[in-house]
């Protein structure tokens, strides 16, 4: 292997986890976060579309307003003409600008429909803001925890500040997932940008949105988005997704780490009943 | 002979200003006078909200928490911030101000309507202010936004008596509001000088009737709202608490049902405002001048039935959404309408580039800008990615900042001298323009890239990530700082020089009756009314 070849798998080895494992914000980015899964693309291909569109509408008028500044300027033009009126050009910037939203329109309205079409679903995530902090739960699973950000002063090497969480929402790649959100206190929301997700968290109400998450490992991330009080700024969502048998495995796991409040119940129970039995 | 003098100067005094203080000011019905207190009182509280963006932009200058104790300190001053800058500056400045001073001379009237329910409706906005000021001090301030949604706002989300303070400052602001509109709508329908049909009306007389019926029609909704939640609060109602079988989601309705009217009410006089410099100095009448008026009309009605368009992530049902959008874009057309009309009346034209033109022409531009960032919002499956960041910011900012604001400073320019008599320094107006103009571009455009990286509104820490366009974005703000000393620095020169200005210093273009009479026209401006062509 030669040294150039060497020094590009080195280079792709750096580069490469950054890059692909983790949907974030990135410093001076100026677009929207590579989209994952089919809304998430749907919406980037149409905001790219509407931000060509909205470009050269900007353009334009500033086009016309340089050329008129300077062909209708006082030293070019002495006379002002008296034209105040011109039926066809009304009519024409009235209609041309219906048919651009109508263009518009069209695959705003697609994408509107495909985030609402599809319920088929292979997992649900109930997930019900609270000041400050999320908590996440797996109706099928029976576990639900809480998920708080790492402080500032705790974070370890490769964590991200005001990001990174202690307990991050684990779900399998390639799955459908049904978010049901609701609230526990004020408003929340829940939103994370790559996955086109957010909606807000609201005590009494149940919302749902789904959501795809694409194969390979990845993760997503996400923050509060409706102002919630003091620690508004700090209570990020962090989404990963794992192949199939890290999910079962982590699965296992947090059954016995977040034995929620039913399962307590039942092993309390458990003992009472190995305590009479035995006495 | 000495009879008649002496009754010539019982005439005078009679139709002079009072010379008290107390008198002219504390007691004054006369709308000139009312109009220049609201101008004065926009001006202070201008400085006193944007103080608080350039603090704010401060503190969002490097990652981490720099100045401000938590994130409460910064919960209070976005909501200080956007509820002085709406009530106490745009709308006092634009309504009150330039409609008190020239919707009545611009239709050949002696005075408002209703002289005394003119006076109530300033002396309303200071205490107001006051109460507005305490709540951001008292009890540890009140931090919800100004859009104040319950649970946050209700009585566990904030306890303490700040919040019920800021509700009766928009009580008081509120009843401001519809007295004056109720007063706009009687003096533009009945009391137009012979010959001044409601077709021939100056366009700012146009914008100033379409705003007093938004506000008439939609600031009561704010009213009824607020008191639900101060009753919620206090008195033990639920109509916003879900425990008790209330909804949060119905304060959303109502609080938008008023607010998206809001904003058309804060920008429809600028468009006023620009309407008639675009036509002065090209020396033209307006381009379509029926056209502009009735795409008031339309931008006024359409704007009561788009108000969910703020609400697209709140849980609505698609077709609820799928309507919203739909009607939210119908907006874009009345709104291309009157753009492309103002570059229709320079069209041909033979342009002066003086200092309110400058203004105007900015404001086309920038306008066109924060329009178009509309557009793209309004796509309700698009906005699932843009609600409530920064792109959100930018665009809003981009439409009344750079819209509103800029309407504001043109107009000022446009009837400074008419309004006080003085000229004001050009090279002092057009630097006060130029850094303007870069500090607010260079402030909002960067949050477009923010907003699309996903950076949330009302932060007070972000991720490192978003660190560069907000350091970029913070250098634009105090850039912007400086030009709001330059514009102080232009009014005390210009009263400190009083160079003597003429009844008409802009030329042939300067066609409406503001121009005709003396600057500053007389106490009362006309004592026999103008005939109209």
């Amino acid at each position: 292997m030669s040294y150039l070849k060497l020094y590009i798998l080195f280079l792709t080895i750096n580069l490469l986890p950054k890059v692909v494992f983790a949907s974030e914000p990135k410093p001076w980015q100026m677009d929207l976060q590579p989209p994952s899964g089919i809304i998430a693309e749907t919406a980037t291909d149409l905001h790219n579309f509407l931000l060509v569109v909205i470009t050269l509408i900007s353009l334009f008028v500033l086009a016309l307003l340089v050329y008129v500044c300077w062909r209708y300027k006082e030293n070019s033009n002495k006379v002002p003409s008296k034209t105040s009126h011109n039926t066809v050009i009304e009519v024409l910037w009235t209609v041309i600008p219906v048919l651009i939203l109508v263009v518009i329109a069209v695959p705003s309205f697609k994408l509107l429909y495909l985030q609402e079409t599809d319920k088929k679903y292979d997992m649900v995530v109930k997930v019900t803001g609270a000041q400050w902090y999320w908590n996440y739960e797996y109706p099928d699973e029976k576990i639900n925890f809480d998920s708080y950000m790492i402080e500032e002063d705790k974070i370890k090497d490769g964590q991200k500040r005001l990001l990174d969480v202690d307990n991050p929402l684990v779900v399998p790649e390639g799955t459908k997932i049904k978010f049901l959100i609701t609230g526990n206190d004020v408003m929340h929301s829940f939103f994370i940008p790559s996955l086109a997700v957010q909606v807000y968290s609201i005590a009494g109400r149940i919302n749902e949105v789904w959501t795809e998450i694409p194969k390979g490992p990845k993760t997503y991330y996400g923050q509060c988005n409706q102002i919630c009080g003091v620690n508004h700024a700090y209570m990020p969502i962090v989404l990963k997704s794992v192949s199939k048998e890290d999910y079962k495995k982590w699965l296992t796991d947090a059954k016995l780490k977040f034995a929620n409040v039913d399962n307590n119940i039942k092993i309390v129970m458990n003992n009472e009943k190995i305590i009479k039995e035995n006495n | 002979m000495a009879t008649l003098s002496k009754a010539a100067n019982h005439l005078e005094h009679h139709h002079g200003a009072p010379s008290g203080f107390v008198k002219r000011w504390l007691y004054s019905t006369n709308h000139k006078d009312i109009g220049t207190m609201y101008i004065i009182f926009a001006i202070i509280a201008a400085f006193i909200g944007g103080a608080m963006s350039i603090y704010m932009r401060a503190e969002l200058m490097h990652p981490g928490v720099q100045y401000m104790a938590d994130g409460h300190v910064w919960n209070v001053f976005t909501t200080a911030h956007g509820l002085i800058m709406v009530f106490f500056v745009v709308m006092p400045g634009l309504i009150g101000g330039f409609g008190n001073w020239f919707v009545p001379i611009m239709i050949g009237a002696p005075d408002m309507a209703f002289p005394r329910m003119n006076n109530i409706s300033f002396w309303l906005l200071p205490p107001s202010f006051v109460l507005l000021l305490l709540s951001a001090v008292i009890d540890g301030g009140v931090g919800v936004g100004w859009t104040i949604y319950p649970p946050l706002s209700g009585s566990t989300g904030s306890p303490g008596m700040a919040m019920d303070l800021a509700i009766f400052a928009l009580h008081l602001a509120g009843a401001s509001s519809i007295l004056g509109a109720a007063n706009f709508i009687t003096t533009i329908f009945n009391m137009r000088a012979p010959g001044m049909t409601l077709h021939k009306m100056p366009l700012f007389v146009w914008s100033m009737l379409v705003t007093a019926f938004l506000l008439l029609l939609a600031v009561p909704v704010l009213a009824g709202a607020i008191t639900m939640l101060l009753t919620d609060r206090n008195f033990g109602t639920n109509f916003f608490v879900a425990e008790g079988g209330g909804d949060p989601i119905l304060f959303l309705h109502l609080f938008w049902f008023f607010g998206h009217p809001e904003v058309y009410i804060m920008i429809l006089p600028a468009f006023g405002i620009v309407s008639q410099i675009v036509s002065t100095f090209s020396k033209k009448p307006v381009f379509g001048y029926l056209g502009m008026a009735y795409a008031m009309v339309a931008i006024g009605v359409v704007g009561f039935v788009v108000w969910a368009h703020h609400m697209y992530t709140v849980g609505l049902s698609v077709d609820t959404r799928a309507y919203f959008t739909a009607a939210t874009m119908v907006i874009a057309v009345p709104t291309g309408v009157k753009i492309f009309s103002w570059i229709a009346t320079m069209w041909g034209g033979s342009i002066t580039f003086r200092i309110p033109m400058y203004w105007a022409i900015g404001f086309i531009f920038l306008f066109t800008v924060g329009g178009v960032t509309g557009v793209v919002l309004a796509n309700a499956g698009l906005d699932v990615i843009l609600h409530n960041t920064y792109y959100v910011i930018a665009h809003f900012h981009y439409v009344l900042s750079l819209g509103a604001v800029f309407g504001l400073f043109a107009g000022f320019y446009y009837w400074f001298s008419k309004m006080t008599g003085f000229e004001y320094n050009e090279f002092l107006a057009k630097l006060h323009f130029w850094v303007t103009f870069i500090g607010v571009n260079l402030t909002f455009f960067p949050m477009h890239f923010l907003g699309l990286a996903g950076m949330p509104r009302r932060y007070i820490d972000y991720p490192d990530a978003f660190a560069g366009w907000n350091y970029v974005a913070s250098i634009g703000a105090f850039v912007g700082g400086i030009g709001a000393i330059i514009f102080l620095i232009v009014i005390l020169e210009a009263f400190v020089r009083k160079r003597k200005t003429v009844n008409n210093p802009w030329g042939q273009g300067g066609s409406t009756l503001e121009w005709s009479v003396s600057s500053p026209p007389a106490f009362h401006t006309f004592n026999d009314l103008p005939k109209i062509r």
